[in-house]
Parts: structure tokens; C-alpha cells; sequence
């Protein structure tokens, strides 16, 4: 297999090409926005909880960013598809990376998890569910205070 | 395809000079396009800083024995250097910082703290990076001071002439802008916005940072008040950098950083800062690299600074030809003789990262991201852009193996 195949799973390209669960939706529960700092990719995820009011009945993104981010984001509303927000705000980092399925540099591991991280951040804003370590701290504003 | 460039300058020799080029990535020899990132180094800067720690290492300044005025006469040694490749009127006006950044910082805090408030206006443009533009908007919200960003055209120019029409009555404190665009590669007209600065009674702030490793900073001959420079990009190491600043401003600033060094007297009930530049030198001085950085001036000055920025108009005219042969790939900036050595391109809808992610495996190493310029980014319309830039090793068949990169790409991706 050459270095773009193992790199560029088939899996991977038609994810980016034909991306599950896109698009906003429009009576969502829970909506987050986020960007990686590293190259200003961003994401949009929306949510909308069954009628227990916890478990995911749909999730929609949007967002600009590369192949790797918006395949792992396409992949994760399957993954997170009927889990409850609390299954979810648990949810490692490694079982959506197993679903990538390929070596990942530290730098293309943020693009990987971004919308992951996008949906706790979603979950916890409508939930009060954990973040993750790299969205903890970040106030919603412009931080000029 | 081969390439005359009618230059007084031998890249394939220089080449020879940077050791990290003897060695392969994925079996192939690098073709390292990120130097507006950061520069390599010539063994001349690395045997320099060796040879210091060697020989002439102590802790510099208060040291009465030999060792320690050796190391002091090579850290004063550099800051004359500094002083004669910038034409600064005084040594004294040469402040070690870490990079641009903290030039900046140090500026935006030390000045702006003491002089901004409520009424006045900060003024940056729309192609800031972000070093030359968050300290201010950090700073000016601060102070309740207005930050105005200006539009620039799409080539990046900020036209001096409409100045007063996109400012307005705007009680202008501080005009701070690059000279050189880290994307685009243009480069400002800084004395006429210096001048336009001085004339509404603002004072001017430089950042050269992207300039210096590429055209001869005359500080003079700006007419800013501060330049920010960094060391790393012009083939100085990582961690020195430095400011430049008229004495009349620097003598009544506070300082930035406190502690050691910088003080005059330090009692209970009071302190007083030391003279300049010490006073905005706390701590233990990055010594070494301000003896790297020494060195990476010599061989710049060997070189002539005026045939590195003929040659990269040469490489910029090349490459935009090169990638302009490529259906769908959309090239950003001025004018090949109006840059310094930048490209910033897109290809069709595939983002920057695997633009980049492929090239690495034919170790081409290009920058894919904001390149620290999201208001750039925003104006163009992109979140991100895949940037190659070239410096005075770049040899022409870097920016083949560029292009052919470039159209595996559009291969692999079925754009």
C-alpha cells in the first residue's frame, strides 16, 4: 500500500466526500461551535436528545477543514448515534480513532478530534456533562477581560 | 525543467553551508519550503554559539574576572552587529527580546500602558500577524482605548493616501503595521505610514519581522519609532530577537519585564531602572544566540542582503509561473518583484492540510494553515491557504518537486 493509501484510507476519502449527518439541524438541543488553533479549521455540531431528553436521536455538523477532520466528524455521528450525552462526555478519544484507523501525527490528531471535542462541549453546555482537557478553561467570549 | 537565474548568488553552494540538509525524509532529500516559518542555519551560526559556550561562557555583565568580560564583549559584540545591520543611531537603542513577538509585547505594554486610554485610538490593518495585532487589541481593551483594523486591497497594500479616510477623526495614538506580509509577501510602504503616523501625532510601530531575512531594514530610513525583528527567520537560532526603539521614547517607558539586571537600585521603598537597553533586559541575556545571531549577520551581510532579495524575486517569478501552469490552483499576492520569497496558493476545494500531508511524502515540507493571520484569512475568504517560501538556499528544483507535488494532489484527490 503506498503512503497516501495508508494515510488516505478508502474509508476516509468518501467520508470527506460524502459526509454523514451533514448539515445544522434546525430544532437542535444542543449547538457548539469550535476552530483548531492550529490551522483554523472549524466545526458546528447540533444535537437533538430523544424523548428521554438524554439519549442522541440525531447530530448534524458543518464546518471547513481537512479531509481528516471532516471524515472523524462524519464518522462520530455514527459512533455517538443512540448514546446517551453522558456515554458520549466518557467517550475516549481512542474509540473514535479506532474507527480512523490510521496513524495520526499529533498535529493531525487534533484535526481528528475536533468534533468530538466540539460535541462535549455542545453536551456540556445543554447537559452540564465534563469536557474534555483541551476545551476546559475557554471562556465563550472574546477573553479581553 | 531547468532554470537560469541570472543571480550574484550560488544557492547550491550556500546549500552546502546547512547541515540539515544532508539528510533524507521518506528516502528523498528535503526540499524545505517553510522559511518563512523559520530559517535553516549555516554550520558558520551553529560553530559560532559552540565556540561561545566553549570558550567565552559565563553569566555576563557583573563578573570582574576574564571569562565574564569575554562573554559580555561577545553579547555587546552582537548588539553592535544588530546596531550597524539595522543602521540604528546607538547601540543603546538595541534591546534583546526572545522574538517579534515580545517585541511587540513589550512595546504594546510598556508604552501602551503608560500613554493609551479612553478617547485614542490603536491602529493595525487587516494583514497584521497575529504578534503585530492581539498584543494591541489585548492592550487597547485594556486601557478602554478603540482598535481599528484597516482594510488593505487584495495584493495586501495598505494605500497611504486613504489613511485619513479609513481612520477618520480618530484620535490616533498608535499605527502599527508590518513591512513585509508573512502570506503575501508584499511589502508595505513604511515611511509614508510613519510619516501619515507622526503627522496625526501617533507614534509608529514596525514589524519587520518578516522583512529582515529578506531586504536591509534601514531603521532610519523607516522613520518608525519601533521595529520588531525576530533572529530566527534571518539564520539566527531560536530565542533571540530583537527590538529597536528611538532612545527619546525607550527612556521614558516603563519597563515590560522586572527583575534582575534591569534596575539602577532596588530598596524596600523603591526601585530605579537601569540605563538602556538594560533596563528592558531582565534576567540572564540569551547569550549564545545573541552570539548566533551575530553570526547569521556576518553571513547575510557576506552574501548582500540586496542579491538575497534579487534571488527570491527570481524563485517567487518561477514558481508562480510553475503552479500558474496548474488548472485550479489559485494563487494569492502581489507581483513576483514586489515579494520577498512567498507563495500562498490554494488547489481547487482540497484543504491545505492534505495539500500539504502529500507533499510531505514526497519530503516537500510547505506551511498549510492561517499562517497566525486569521483576519487575512477572512478577507480572502478562506480558513486557510498552503504557503511555500524560499530563502537563499532554495534551489530551483525544490519548486519543481512544488509543482509536481502539487498536481499528484489534484491526482490522488480527483480534483
Amino acid at each position: 500500500m503506498s503512503e497516501f493509501d495508508q494515510l488516505y484510507r478508502e474509508v476516509i476519502l468518501d467520508h470527506y466526500k460524502n459526509p454523514r449527518g451533514h448539515g445544522i439541524l434546525a430544532d437542535a438541543d444542543a449547538v457548539a461551535e469550535g476552530q483548531n488553533p492550529l490551522c483554523g479549521d472549524e466545526v458546528t455540531v447540533s444535537v437533538r436528545f430523544g424523548e428521554d431528553g438524554e439519549t442522541i436521536e440525531q447530530i448534524g455538523f458543518e464546518g471547513r477543514g481537512c479531509a481528516i477532520s471532516q471524515a472523524a466528524t462524519s464518522m462520530l455521528t455514527e459512533l455517538v448515534q443512540g448514546r446517551t450525552a453522558t456515554q458520549v462526555a466518557e467517550l475516549p478519544k481512542e474509540a473514535l480513532l479506532d474507527e480512523i484507523g490510521i496513524p495520526l501525527t499529533p498535529v493531525r490528531l487534533k484535526c481528528a478530534i475536533l468534533g468530538l471535542g466540539v460535541l462535549k462541549v455542545a453536551l456540556h453546555r445543554s447537559k452540564g456533562t465534563a469536557l474534555p482537557e483541551e476545551w476546559q478553561g475557554l471562556s465563550d467570549d472574546f477573553g479581553l477581560s | 525543467m531547468a532554470v537560469t537565474i541570472p543571480s550574484k548568488l550560488d544557492a547550491a553552494t550556500l546549500r552546502s553551508d546547512f547541515p540539515i540538509f544532508e539528510q533524507t525524509f521518506h528516502g528523498r532529500p528535503l526540499a524545505y519550503l517553510d522559511s518563512a516559518a523559520s530559517s535553516q542555519k549555516p554550520r558558520q551560526v551553529l560553530d559560532a554559539m559552540t565556540r561561545f559556550y566553549e570558550t567565552s561562557y559565563a553569566n555576563v555583565h557583573r563578573g570582574v574576572y576574564e571569562l565574564a568580560e569575554r562573554a559580555t564583549a561577545a553579547l555587546e559584540g552582537a548588539r553592535g552587529k544588530v546596531a550597524r545591520f539595522v543602521n540604528a543611531p546607538a547601540e543603546r537603542e538595541i534591546v534583546f527580546v526572545r522574538n517579534a513577538t515580545e517585541a511587540l509585547n513589550l512595546v504594546a505594554y510598556a508604552w501602551g500602558l503608560k500613554n493609551l486610554g479612553p478617547g485614542d485610538t490603536v491602529v493595525v490593518t487587516e494583514l497584521e500577524h497575529h504578534a503585530n495585532f492581539v498584543p494591541w487589541q489585548f492592550v487597547a481593551g485594556k486601557v478602554g482605548a478603540e482598535f481599528k483594523v484597516l482594510d488593505v486591497d487584495d495584493d495586501g497594500h495598505l494605500d497611504p493616501a486613504r489613511l485619513d479616510e479609513l481612520v477618520g477623526e480618530a484620535n490616533v495614538k498608535v499605527v502599527a503595521t508590518g513591512y513585509v506580509s508573512n502570506v503575501l509577501g508584499g511589502a508595505q510602504d513604511v515611511p509614508a505610514i510613519a510619516a501619515w503616523a507622526h503627522a496625526r501625532g501617533a507614534i509608529h510601530v514596525c514589524d519587520a519581522a518578516q522583512a529582515a531575512p529578506h531586504k536591509r531594514v534601514d531603521v532610519q530610513a523607516l522613520g518608525s519609532d519601533f521595529v520588531a525583528v525576530s533572529g530566527h527567520k534571518m539564520l539566527g537560532p531560536s530565542g533571540i530577537g530583537f527590538l529597536w526603539g528611538k532612545a527619546e521614547l525607550l527612556v521614558e517607558m516603563d519597563p515590560f519585564l522586572t527583575g534582575g539586571h534591569m534596575i539602577r537600585s532596588v530598596r524596600a521603598d523603591r526601585t530605579t531602572w537601569g540605563e538602556l537597553p538594560h533596563k528592558f533586559e531582565a534576567g540572564t541575556a540569551p547569550m549564545a544566540e545573541a552570539v548566533g545571531l551575530g553570526a547569521a549577520i556576518d553571513y547575510l551581510e557576506d552574501v548582500g542582503l540586496e542579491n538575497v532579495e534579487a534571488y527570491e524575486h527570481e524563485l517567487v517569478a518561477y514558481a508562480l509561473e510553475q503552479l500558474r501552469e496548474i488548472p485550479g490552483v489559485e494563487l494569492y499576492g502581489p507581483p513576483a518583484n514586489e515579494r520577498a520569497g512567498i507563495v500562498t496558493f490554494n488547489v481547487e476545494s482540497v484543504h491545505p492540510h492534505d495539500v500539504a500531508q502529500v507533499l510531505d511524502l514526497d519530503a516537500v515540507a510547505i506551511r498549510a494553515g492561517h499562517h497566525c493571520c486569521q483576519p487575512l484569512m477572512s478577507k480572502l475568504g478562506v480558513v486557510a491557504t498552503n504557503r511555500a517560501s524560499f530563502y537563499l538556499y532554495t534551489v530551483p528544483d525544490e519548486i519543481d518537486r512544488l509543482a509536481a507535488g502539487v498536481r499528484r494532489v489534484k491526482e490522488q484527490f480527483g480534483v
